[in-house]
């Protein structure tokens, strides 16, 4: 099963410099935990201490906000392309 | 990444219009421009999907569709751009916790008063602020 999973600049670092790494999993906190075992502390960017997506993060599968779909419950299959973007925003 | 943000004058003088248009919201947008170039050549003004005059978010839908675009384009963010309307043109707390470009250099433009536009630019990177001279040019010819 491959995911294709792009990689915003400020999250390169722990891909060691890819826009984009494949992983898998069957539902998006699935393909989170698969990304953090290769990639470790990406995780942690996304995920809050209550185990959320943080709010200014955005994901989205095949363009898709994942707010709209079940967040880490999003199911998942092969083929499928998820986008990491953090959100631009400020006061 | 330089140590002045260079800007042309049309750019320049089309983000202070998205400002003085959207007060007393805050504005917000990109310049975009050549990845690695830190030119920014294409204005491209953005929807504050919070509507606040104190708040500024693109919208999800709307900020993937321009990193699609600019990825396509083999561009990058060089410029963010956003509006403070009663305060300085100085970068906020939360705007130094969210800024998530770490090559882009954050402009931003104060609407306090009627008559000026305050235009100053800065790089935000690891959570530390550093202000920068803008040096605007009539082309970059």
């Amino acid at each position: 099963m491959a995911i294709e999973v792009k990689i915003p600049t400020i999250l390169r670092s722990y891909t060691g410099g890819a826009k984009s790494v494949d992983s898998a999993g069957d539902t998006l906190s699935a393909l989170l935990d698969n990304l953090d075992a290769t990639h470790p502390g990406l995780k942690g960017r996304l995920i809050t201490d209550d185990g959320g997506l943080h709010r200014f993060v955005n994901v989205y599968v095949n363009d898709e906000d994942v707010r709209f779909t079940g967040s880490l419950d999003t199911a998942l299959k092969d083929g499928d392309s998820v986008t990491i973007l953090p959100a631009v925003a400020g006061g | 990444m330089s140590a002045v943000l260079t800007i042309d004058r049309a750019a320049r003088d089309a983000i202070v219009a998205h400002a003085r248009r959207d007060h007393p919201d805050e504005a917000c947008g990109v310049v975009a421009g050549a990845e690695g170039s830190d030119r920014p050549t294409r204005f491209i003004p953005m929807l504050n999907a919070a509507r606040s005059p104190t708040f500024y978010e693109f919208d999800s839908s709307d900020l993937l569709q321009l990193y699609k675009e600019m990825d396509a384009n083999d561009e990058e963010p060089v410029v963010i751009y956003h509006s403070h309307t009663a305060t300085e043109a100085y970068p906020s707390r939360t705007d130094i916790s969210y800024a998530s470009e770490p090559n882009a250099h954050y402009v931003l433009v104060s609407t306090r008063l009627p008559d000026t536009a305050d235009f100053r630019s800065f790089r935000i990177v690891d959570g530390v602020v550093r202000e920068e001279p803008v040096t605007v040019v009539e082309s970059y010819i």
